[in-house]
């Protein structure tokens, strides 16, 4: 550990020597900058910062950093992102994944990392297609979705990511849109200060195979009334006017969203958010416009021990090079032939 | 023990003797070849095991497919094989006889349990009347004892049910085995002590079955005309012994690998697959040798894992069997592409698809040496008995560090399970092989290459001013940046395949494991074949034939004088448990016109099987 002042990086040093090749318009240069930013704001290094991917247009993002970077195989990333903690649990690993590749391919090593709580930070980029290989629906794609391998619209029913993180055993599930920068980076920011798996889902547009997928809750002068801002402690309010909140529908376990002053609703009714009750984050991560507002920031924050630390707490004291291979060789029966 | 000692023939002399333990995968028969072999060691004998189990944890009880084996070959002589005939069988009840007698050597013995001779058992194994009462067994010496009322009556007085005193039977039937062949009863004592050790009740019921059959073998109640037998202790050379099997050599040769190369910690990543299993349960065990163990959801995380644990400065280490080594394919390639260190073992069996997991084969060498896509050619290094793992385990870790590549060893079901005594070598013998991880930022680039080795430098991440990028998408040469370039993608294919080639002349010469460097026919063999082959070539070779057994380590590259060596001989003979895999590697070579020996029964060779081929060749 070097104890001189390391100088303050600026977004642009997390930034590779390396040509950008998003389409013109794609929401992955808006994640980059933000991601960029992040970075520079906490004050980490890029020398013991590492992106893991796999495949698929948001996977290429390591090679748009200055740090380390790991472009994999495809869905593989979290399932290397754990051998590197493993070997090494100082390193601040992000894990860039896409709906195919964290839910399709790679869904099933999504769901571990998850229940495991490997301590990184995974940013599924969420643009519900697939983009590299042009175009077919992905696991997040929509009901009826017409792409070239769904040409009579798809009839797989989406996984809603948040959800499966949450039901996964996720303990820290965020999500944020490409686009709203600063909200994007205070998501960020929070992913990084938790210890275990944050899962942050990013609302993605695709301008090309799938444009204006997000726009029901992301088009301008929707968002406010579309987009619930959730923050602990708080009571659930929402719209331009901020007269608009979410309650328990009376009787019900089921959430509705109400307007302040309207048939007797006070603030006193409202929700008040809190990030480690679970039961309240699944209600929260499957709302749904026009009826509901999209939930947005942290829905879920209920931090335990990782994964490694726990793996790494039951190895020796000792370095190998202490220990005596010939004292191993020789433990157990043995028994002496000749001189 | 009422009776006193009766005079009886004197113990029978033999150089060597092959014993199998048969029974219902219940009955304990792994556990009583294995405290069988500790006691065999202990005495001084040498010896091989073979353990021949179903795939099934518990196969219906009392039929043919739910038998489990264990077979010992032990001797005064230097024992290389688990021996072609039996000439002592154990069957505790009428499905083992069923399964094993075919096995057992005209005038054989063979001791049966006529307890477990029900109706109801005869049935199951599929015989119309019971085998005793015909002549059937004619041809054999047959002890006929009740070993079901035999152990009842020991263990009785001690409260246990008639299921618990019966599993005791095992224990009885070894006592009876230690006497005959004069072996001491100490270290199985010690072993049931420590294993029963919070089950009073259960240690001295087996403590009991244990010292009444060897107390049978002492008294009147023996039949007089069975004697015992006398086995010298072999010829070995001077030194500590003790007993290995090919599990426990590989993870001590990984661990002595990992301290030769300076490195601090071995990350396993494994998913759970018979039979290469007991190497995860091995290496779990040692955790206190900086050794993570990581149990994955599946093969892919599995090897990903371990390469993730290369990647960030640890030595990554894989281990399944064929169908996971098939899902593990596209993630070797990455290794293989950004030229990262990696350790993958594969505990081969019967194939394909699941096959016969619990039988041995050696049918994944095309898999080991051509199993990728694009050109992707690795290190492939096999080991050929139980105590050799430890050295090839040794040599696969440096080739992976010195050249930055994942390397293949391959082992089998025989190997990981199979037991011989092994002098403990000095575990201070191995040559360092220092790992330096690349630290000074001037002039880094992640893809340029040691002049000599070809290997890249390892960078990893937490080093100041190395930050670079790797993956799977093609590197440009030196900076390792994106590149689509053909020219560049043809210098990097070549200079991969070079880097692999290259390592032919890093490792030693072939020679022969035993006869001339020039003959008749050489007897070119790889992996657990090598006792059966040793000793066939042994057996010519005593009648004056020029025959000589060649054995590779190295499976690629292929040791650089192997084709000249070939050529030396009149005729080359592949035996392999597979349908001719190395025959064809070594034709495509060479272009000798080596002869194949195909066998995949799911059990080793018999020496007379390659003896008989040798002489064919002989003949033509």
């Amino acid at each position: 550990m070097t104890t001189t002042e390391l100088p303050q990086l600026s977004p642009k040093d997390f930034s590779s020597d390396q040509e950008v090749r998003w389409c013109p318009g794609c929401g992955d240069y808006a994640i980059l900058k933000a991601v960029q930013k992040t970075l520079a704001d906490l004050g980490v290094r890029t020398e013991d910062t590492v992106f893991i991917s796999g495949i698929g247009c948001a996977s290429r993002f390591p090679y748009y950093m200055s740090t380390f970077g790991f472009h994999t195989i495809h869905g593989r990333a979290p399932a290397i992102a754990t051998g590197v903690k493993l070997a090494n649990p100082e390193l601040d690993v992000w894990v860039i994944t896409g709906d195919g590749d964290g839910l399709s391919i790679g869904g099933n090593h999504m769901l571990h990392l998850l229940r495991r709580n490997v301590n990184v930070q995974v940013i599924l980029f969420n643009n519900e297609v697939y983009g590299l290989t042009k175009g077919q629906y992905s696991p997040t794609s929509r009901r009826g979705f017409r792409s070239p391998s769904t040409p009579m619209g798809s009839i797989d029913n989406p996984i809603a990511p948040g959800a499966f993180a949450l039901g996964v055993g996720a303990r820290f599930v965020a999500r944020s849109i490409d686009t709203l920068t600063p909200h994007l980076i205070g998501v960020l920011k929070r992913a990084h200060e938790h210890v275990g798996t944050s899962f942050v889902e990013v609302f993605q547009n695709c301008v090309v195979f799938n444009d204006g997928a997000f726009a029901a809750f992301t088009e301008k002068g929707i968002g406010p009334e579309q987009q619930l801002h959730l923050e602990h402690g708080k009571p659930m309010l929402f719209g331009k006017e901020r007269n608009r909140g979410i309650r328990l529908r009376p009787g019900t376990i089921a959430l509705e969203a109400v307007t302040l002053g309207e048939a007797g609703v006070g603030m006193e009714d409202l929700l008040v958010h809190d990030e480690r009750d679970h039961a309240l984050a699944q209600l929260l991560v499957s709302m749904r416009p026009p009826a509901l507002p999209v939930a947005l920031g942290v829905i879920h924050c209920d931090p335990a021990p990782s994964y490694e630390r726990e793996a790494l707490a039951q190895l020796g004291p000792k370095s190998v090079s202490q220990l005596d291979l010939n004292e191993l060789l020789r433990k157990g029966r043995t028994w002496m032939i000749g001189g | 023990m009422a009776s006193p000692p009766v005079t009886r023939p004197e113990r029978e002399v033999r150089d060597s003797v092959v014993i199998r333990f048969a029974g219902d995968s219940g009955d304990g028969m792994q556990l009583t070849g294995l405290q069988f072999t500790q006691e065999t060691a202990l005495a001084g004998s040498d010896l091989a095991t073979f353990p021949d189990y179903p795939a099934e944890i518990r196969a219906p009880a009392g039929t043919t497919f739910g038998v489990s084996a264990f077979q010992i070959h032990f001797g005064a002589l230097d024992i290389t094989s688990v021996g072609d005939e039996l000439d002592v069988l154990v069957a505790m009840n009428p499905a083992a006889l069923k399964v094993s007698l075919a096995d057992l050597r005209m005038g054989g013995s063979v001791m049966v349990d006529t307890g477990a001779f029900t109706e109801r058992n005869l049935q199951k194994a599929g015989y119309a009347g019971s085998p005793l009462d015909d002549d059937t067994l004619a041809p054999y010496q047959v002890l006929k004892l009740d070993l079901t009322r035999h152990t009842m009556d020991a263990v009785d007085g001690l409260g246990l049910s008639q299921k618990e005193a019966l599993r005791c039977r095992n224990m009885w039937a070894l006592g009876l085995m230690l006497w005959m062949y004069g072996r001491s009863r100490k270290a199985t004592v010690e072993w049931i002590q420590k294993k029963f050790a919070k089950t009073p009740d259960i240690r001295d019921a087996n403590l009991r079955a244990l010292n009444a059959g060897h107390a049978f073998g002492e008294t009147a109640e023996m039949p007089s005309h069975v004697a015992g037998y006398s086995v010298a202790a072999a010829q070995l050379p001077a030194g500590t012994y003790r007993t290995v099997s090919g599990t426990e050599a590989l993870a001590w040769g990984l661990l002595a690998g990992l301290k030769a190369s300076g490195l601090q910690r071995l990350v396993l990543g494994s998913y759970p697959i018979t039979p290469a299993s007991p190497l995860l349960h091995t290496l779990a065990g040692f955790k206190e040798y900086g050794v993570v163990t990581f149990q994955a959801e599946d093969e892919i995380a599995a090897i990903c894992a371990a390469i993730g644990a290369s990647y960030a400065g640890s030595l990554g280490v894989t281990s399944s069997s064929g169908p996971g080594i098939a899902l593990k394919g596209e993630a070797i390639g990455l290794a293989f592409a950004t030229e990262l260190p990696l350790v993958i073992v594969n505990a081969q069996r019967a194939g394909p698809s699941t096959g016969l997991p619990t039988k041995t084969e050696q049918s994944d060498l095309y898999q080991a040496v051509f199993g990728r896509n694009g050109d992707a050619p690795l290190p492939v290094v096999a080991t050929a008995t139980p105590s050799d793992s430890y050295v090839v385990a040794i040599e696969a870790v440096r080739l992976a560090v010195t050249y930055m590549t994942p390397v293949l060893l391959l082992t089998d079901g025989f190997l990981a399970n199979a037991a011989e005594p092994w002098l403990i070598p000095d575990a201070n013998e191995v040559k360092p092989f220092p790992v330096s991880f690349r630290t000074e930022p001037e002039g880094f680039q992640p893809f340029a290459r040691d002049p000599e080795t070809l290997a890249r430098p390892w960078a990893v991440p937490g080093t100041p001013q190395l930050e670079h990028r790797i993956g799977g998408l093609e590197r440009q040469h030196g900076t390792g940046n994106i590149s689509y370039d053909p020219d560049n993608h043809q210098r990097m294919t070549n200079t991969r395949l070079e880097k692999i080639r290259r390592i032919a002349a890093d490792i030693p010469l072939q020679g022969v494991s035993l006869g001339e460097e020039e003959g008749d026919v050489a007897v070119v063999g790889w992996g657990s074949t090598w006792g059966p082959i040793h000793q066939a070539v042994r057996r010519l070779r005593a009648e004056g034939k020029a025959v000589s057994h060649i054995h590779l380590r190295y499976l690629w590259p292929l040791p650089p004088n192997l084709g000249e060596l070939l050529r030396a001989f009149r005729a080359v003979l592949v035996p392999e448990m597979n349908a001719g895999q190395l025959v064809t590697i070594l034709r495509s070579e060479y272009l000798v016109p080596a002869q194949s020996v195909s066998k995949v029964t799911g059990k080793p060779f018999k020496v007379r099987e390659i003896e008989e081929a040798i002489l064919k060749v002989m003949e033509k």
